[in-house]
């Protein structure tokens, strides 16, 4: 299978969390903040360096809110796309409100480029004020996050109060930290998201990493563009 | 350079003064904008072209021909002719017996449309959009170069043996900008074509159309028309002008706030990251001096002035402090620090030259009638006789 060995690419690789949380302090983040530590540790252990960075939503609800209705994200937001877009994994951690993911949340992912986590290892947590909801992982964010054609790790991570002191939640932690470690060893995401991208549709001038935004980047061989340059529209 | 102004003739309710304009004082006020500018020496007049209300110009050429009679100097264009829902054979003889009546003042810039239901209204699918505005556009490109065409396509029915007339004023079209602020696909006609590109330059950030406009530069260095800094581009705006900064900020906000395209966000904001300008001349002058920086040299700028319920005096002002104030200077700004060899957006005079030298342009004379409505085989005297029109046939 050919990819691009994650040792060749001479530079730290890159996991981004993105939390919904607005407490200080905030459990959503931690959930987030521990599965991060523990995917940096398995790749320390294989010589790989990680570098993390986070993206809080909640000073960035109300640019979130204007970007969704003028269409045009403002500074913050899109420099928290443009980090995004530049991830090699993410970890995405949202509080449940109403027997759901946050609005926060949903809104910022509603703003994102429909290509910009195209193969994109996503680790998926969420934390509760009970137990009662936590298949919204694996009924609410694993869909969503499979409309961005994400490769979502197997295992969701759920954390209601109860769950904090429970050395169970410690091993489920380590064992997506494995699921994400895994997939970031192996490059295979950006093998699939380079080898398959125009597969995908794409806007001109996105934020996504292979977006095009140069000539060298369009496909001139299309029907549309061959009528451009005065062909003919062929049913 | 050229400068002017454009606008898209909505109506909306003065939130200041509370008077709604009516479609005849709408229609009146924006021919009274448009001899305003003639007059205060401005070089472009644009009208877009909408089909449902709270729009008034749904036919511009009947508009632009009026204001053709009523003015001096200024070029009429348009912001955008709609090249996806219009007959591209109307659209030939409507624009080239308005280059008539207009004696060569015209260009136009076309555009697919942004409004959803005049796609179903004239029997359009939305999702053929780029499609249709790319093959109607090369069909509009044929109508006014040859006078003869037989055509196929896949969103018109065919033509036969047909002439659109008149032919073009001294039997030169009038120039073609492609307005587009999405998909290259449109870039790529203009640059194929060698037309100029225009990109509206509202309601989006800074530079926010600089990789479609670079994309075309490329693209028209490709097909062979010039270098890329010698690409024809033009740019919108908006902008609200007060010898006071202070003063224009306060008149514009209310007019910004009430305005639903605006909700949900701030004017300051909306200054600080788009090409909006609201100040002094000075302030706007040193903004669209940015506006080159981000694009390169460039061939157009035109401006907003009288949309979003501004009372018909407040936009008459701004034309004035645009024509006065604002435009010499950025003409001489701009004349000082183009690069050599980068031309002029094309004229009338100037494509006639090109295509004429010195000799005297072609002046096609029809053949006469033969009887049947029809001057036969070949339409003008001095018709290629090689081209012969084979007309369909009536069962």
């Amino acid at each position: 299978m050919s990819h691009v060995p994650v040792d060749s690419l001479e530079r730290p690789l890159r996991l981004v969390i993105v939390s919904a949380g607005v407490s200080e302090p905030s459990s959503t983040r931690l959930l987030a903040d521990r599965a991060a530590q523990a995917t940096l540790d398995l790749l320390r252990e294989e010589g790989l360096s990680a570098s993390v960075t986070a993206i809080e939503l909640a000073p960035l609800a109300t640019e979130i809110a204007q970007a969704i209705v003028s269409g045009f994200p403002g500074r913050k937001v899109q420099s928290a796309i443009e980090r995004l877009a530049e991830a090699d994994a993410v970890i995405a951690s949202t509080p449940v409100y109403k027997a759901g993911v946050s609005g926060l949340f949903k809104s910022f992912v509603d703003v994102l480029d429909n290509d910009l986590l195209i193969a994109t290892p996503v680790l998926l947590a969420a934390t509760a004020g009970t137990a009662r909801h936590a298949m919204v992982v694996d009924e609410q964010l694993r869909p969503l996050f499979a409309f961005l054609r994400a490769l979502s790790v197997p295992t969701a991570l759920f954390a209601a109060p109860e769950d904090w002191g429970d050395s169970a939640l410690s091993a489920r932690i380590r064992r997506s930290a494995n699921e994400l470690a895994g997939l970031l060893r192996n490059g295979v995401g950006r093998s699939i998201g380079e080898s398959g991208w125009s597969g995908y549709q794409h806007q001109f001038g996105g934020n996504a990493e292979g977006a095009e935004r140069r000539v060298g980047d369009v496909d001139f061989t299309t029907d549309l563009m061959q009528l451009a340059a005065g062909g003919r529209a062929i049913p | 350079m050229q400068f002017g102004i454009f606008t898209v003739g909505d109506i909306a309710p003065d939130p200041v003064g509370g008077h709604t304009q009516s479609e005849a004082e709408r229609i009146s006020n924006m021919v009274g904008v448009a001899t305003r500018a003639d007059e205060v020496g401005l070089d472009v007049f644009a009208v877009g072209e909408h089909h449902n209300p709270p729009f008034v110009p749904s036919s511009p050429t009947t508009l632009l021909a009026h204001i053709a009679a009523l003015t001096k100097n200024i070029m009429l264009s348009t912001s955008v002719t709609l090249m996806t829902t219009n007959d591209p054979v109307k659209i030939a003889e409507d624009y080239a017996m308005l280059q008539h009546v207009a004696k060569g003042r015209l260009d136009l810039m076309v555009g697919r449309g942004n409004t959803v239901p005049v796609y179903p209204w004239f029997g359009k699918d939305i999702r053929q959009g780029v499609a249709l505005a790319l093959e109607n556009y090369n069909l509009l490109h044929r109508l006014w170069r040859e006078d003869v065409v037989d055509w196929e396509g896949e969103f018109r029915t065919p033509l036969q043996g047909f002439t659109s007339t008149p032919r073009p004023l001294d039997d030169v079209p009038p120039f073609v900008w492609h307005g587009s602020i999405r998909t290259p696909e449109i870039a790529e006609q203009a640059a194929y074509y060698g037309n100029g590109y225009f990109a509206n330059h509202i309601l989006a950030p800074h530079l926010h159309f600089k990789p479609l406009v670079d994309f075309y530069r490329e693209r028209f260095e490709h097909y062979g028309h010039g270098t890329k800094e010698q690409a024809i581009v033009g740019l919108g705006g908006q902008s609200f002008i007060a010898k006071r900064s202070q003063d224009a900020i306060r008149t514009f906000r209310p007019y910004f706030e009430n305005y639903p395209v605006f909700r949900g966000s701030s004017l300051d904001d909306y200054m600080a990251s788009t090409p909006l300008t609201v100040g002094s001349p000075q302030e706007v002058i040193d903004k669209v001096m940015t506006f080159r920086d981000g694009f390169g040299d460039y061939q157009r700028q035109l401006f907003t002035v009288d949309s979003m319920a501004l009372p018909v005096e407040m936009a008459l002002e701004q034309v004035e402090l645009l024509g006065t104030e604002v435009v010499p200077v950025l003409r001489r700004e701009m004349d000082a620090r183009r690069a050599p060899r980068v031309p002029e957006a094309p004229t009338h005079a100037s494509l006639v030259a090109d295509k004429y030298g010195t000799s005297a342009p072609r002046q096609p004379r029809p053949n006469p009638n033969r009887g049947d409505n029809l001057s036969g085989a070949s339409p003008y005297q001095d018709s290629d006789p090689a081209v012969e029109a084979h007309f369909p046939l009536a069962v």
